[in-house]
């Protein structure tokens, strides 16, 4: 019952953030309502009894998606009334092919059924008194060694990407150049001149 | 009423049908289109988790760390393009991303 009443105070508010994500005048307003959205679908996968993906989307979008989100948004000098110009244009193709997918979504969810044969087929069965994250490490890092071995390398792809592609070097700026210090010998640092007794330089 | 798969479903298939809507809604506004992204990868995501649960099978939980890791390098790598591009332009109107003439 408790159970019930969570789940549908967790689904109402992601659904409405989620509403709000897409409909809110200012694009802060937007990235705080997907942070809200994140908590609450946080919230139902602890009711699914997932603590471990929970804390890891909490960790993931909240801490560091929706910040770096939160951070383009404020340094971006963008004039966002003028990008929603033009929006009612837009809804009524944008309400019909929403609508085909949300019937389309509801025919697949209703005519469907989990076969006899998928429960007994369950590849890693969830162990009886381990819990979620002991229970998730045991199979991602023996069985799926290598999924989580090619995730590693898709967000080192994404980093150097990322670094790639935002860096500049700017003009007029000295820089120490550290092969160059390291190369430079006493035949190009030193110059020796012959001085007269009494002459001075 | 005891609360099944079919309603976390439900829930995803709303929060799917909310990303593709507020992509067509915004569609001059890259920013929130990728938001919509996001939260149609959130749907995703509750759609294994919940079948993870129905059907007592953690796999489905590492799938679903594996679209958390990809939504977020997909998120990293289109804000820095995002960044670039305003450097460039001043702009993140999305008609005017022409630069290619594809």
């Amino acid at each position: 019952m408790v159970a019930a009443l969570f789940f549908y105070l967790f689904a109402s508010v992601a659904i409405a953030s989620a509403v709000m994500v897409i409909s809110s005048r200012n694009p802060v307003h937007s990235v705080l309502f997907l942070i809200l959205c994140f908590f609450n679908a946080a919230g139902l996968f602890i009711l699914l009894g997932a603590e471990f993906l929970a804390m890891i989307l909490v960790v993931v979008y909240v801490g560091a998606v929706a910040v770096l989100f939160l951070f383009v948004v404020m340094m971006l000098d963008v004039d966002f009334v003028q990008l929603r110009q033009g929006m009612l244009n837009y809804l009524p193709v944008g309400g019909t092919i929403g609508l085909i997918v949300l019937v389309e979504l509801a025919l697949v969810v209703g005519a469907w059924a989990i076969s006899s044969d998928a429960l007994t087929a369950a590849g890693a069965p969830a162990a009886g008194n381990v819990t979620n994250t002991e229970a998730l490490g045991q199979i991602l890092y023996t069985k799926y060694v290598y999924f989580f071995e090619a995730a590693g390398l898709v967000l080192l792809v994404a980093m150097i990407g990322a670094i790639v592609l935002t860096l500049r070097h700017k003009q007029g700026i000295k820089r120490q150049d550290v092969s160059a210090q390291v190369a430079r010998g006493p035949a190009t640092a030193i110059e020796i001149r012959k001085v007269e007794p009494g002459q001075g330089i | 009423m005891a609360i099944g798969l079919s309603h976390y479903l439900t829930v995803a298939a709303i929060l799917f049908t909310i990303g593709i809507f507020g992509i067509f809604l915004n569609r001059k506004n890259v920013i929130v289109i990728m938001m919509s992204i996001e939260l149609m990868l959130l749907a995703v995501n509750i759609n294994f988790v919940a079948f993870s649960a129905a059907l007592h099978d953690l796999v489905g939980q590492v799938f679903a760390l594996l679209v958390l890791t990809v939504a977020a390098g997909e998120a990293a790598i289109g804000l820095a393009i995002l960044v670039t591009y305003f450097r460039n332009r001043g702009s993140i109107a999305v008609e005017d991303i022409n630069l290619m003439k594809g």
